[in-house]
């Protein structure tokens, strides 16, 4: 396929006190990608880790190859939505892929993204818990209660036309991913949903395809009351400016 | 392009108008007692039927979220390959 050849993939990965998860993703990552035969880079974003996240990617990258792995690290935590901007500028890909670092995101659904995306020319591939086959592991049923709801939430006030919008194992057009985040306000959790709801704005193209979630396997994940309010604030931005 | 919260407005006062003018009167066409029944509370019963329509739809969905168990067992298997794999291949990771 000529495609193969010519289309290449930057995988984005922020990351910030990851050294435990970065050589496994990182691991992971190869694997996916010397199996389906894709042309890739991955790019570790790290904010000034203090746990030493940086030294293991140097490591990472001794072992392959500074093609494969490009550190772009940034001095102070600046939050998920410059790490983008700041990725972007270095993906030399013609295709964006953003994910999480720590595991939850499985990076065996990639060739299923491209795949998704070649067939329907898609500009955005987005990985959703809630269809299909898709789903969470480690979530009690207040964890889904919770999820369930905001996302029911969510679609009811924004139609936005994507069925998971706070997931963010995504694929992405580079230009398009670049045309978002340039009208993007929002930061961190409610940035997820702002991609989502301009594309759909834009009239940007999305395919979908289940993910399965499997929360932090090492670290703490959270889910706080002032994650609630923060995603109540955001949805109440979108639905009053979208 | 509206933004929601306009579009909401836009449909929200169009159905008041309407029921407005229905229940106090306002337009020279006489109904049925039996319409002024069913009219006068509409807007509550609207609210009580999307407040079943939404529990009932949460609440299926949140049963039937999948469990991933696989997936699970399959990462923790492959977390332990990685980990063996990158110790053969020299990796620090302490």
């Amino acid at each position: 396929m000529a495609s193969r050849k010519t289309d290449k993939y930057s995988v984005l990965l922020p990351t910030y006190n990851e050294r435990e998860n970065l050589p496994l993703i990182v691991w992971l990552l190869v694997k996916s990608f010397t199996q389906s035969g894709y042309n890739y880079e991955i790019i570790v974003i790290d904010d000034g880790s203090p746990d030493g996240t940086l030294e293991i990617a140097k490591e990472l990258q001794k072992l392959y190859g500074n093609d494969k792995i490009v550190l772009r690290p940034r001095a102070t935590k600046l939050g998920l939505g410059t790490a983008y901007v700041h990725g972007i500028k270095h993906a030399t890909g013609n295709f964006v892929i953003i994910m999480d670092a720590d595991l939850s995101h499985h990076p065996k659904f990639i060739p299923q993204f491209i795949k998704k995306q070649k067939e329907l020319k898609c500009d955005i591939v987005s990985g959703t818990r809630y269809i299909g086959t898709g789903g969470v592991y480690g979530w009690d049923f207040k964890r889904k209660l919770i999820s369930r709801s905001a996302n029911f939430l969510a679609q009811f006030l924004l139609r936005p036309g994507a069925s998971d919008l706070t997931g963010s194992f995504r694929l992405y057009k580079k230009d398009v991913l670049q045309k978002i985040i340039d009208s993007c306000v929002s930061k961190g959790y409610v940035f997820q949903m702002e991609i989502l709801v301009r594309a759909n704005q834009f009239g940007f193209t999305l395919g979908e395809v289940p993910i399965t979630f499997v929360d932090r396997v090492y670290g703490e994940s959270k889910l706080g009351g002032s994650e609630i309010v923060q995603y109540a604030k955001g949805l109440l931005y979108l639905f009053a400016t979208t | 392009m509206a933004t929601k919260l306009v579009q909401w407005l836009t449909g929200l006062s169009l159905f008041f108008s309407v029921w407005a003018s229905i229940v106090f009167d306002l337009v020279p066409v006489s109904f049925d007692q039996r319409i002024y029944q069913v009219v006068l509370p509409l807007p509550i019963y609207l609210v009580i039927a999307f407040g079943c329509y939404a529990l009932a739809v949460v609440g299926y969905r949140t049963a039937t979220f999948n469990d991933c168990v696989e997936a699970a067992e399959e990462l923790k298997e492959e977390i332990m390959q990685a980990k063996a794999d990158l110790k053969k291949k020299g990796l620090k990771m302490s």
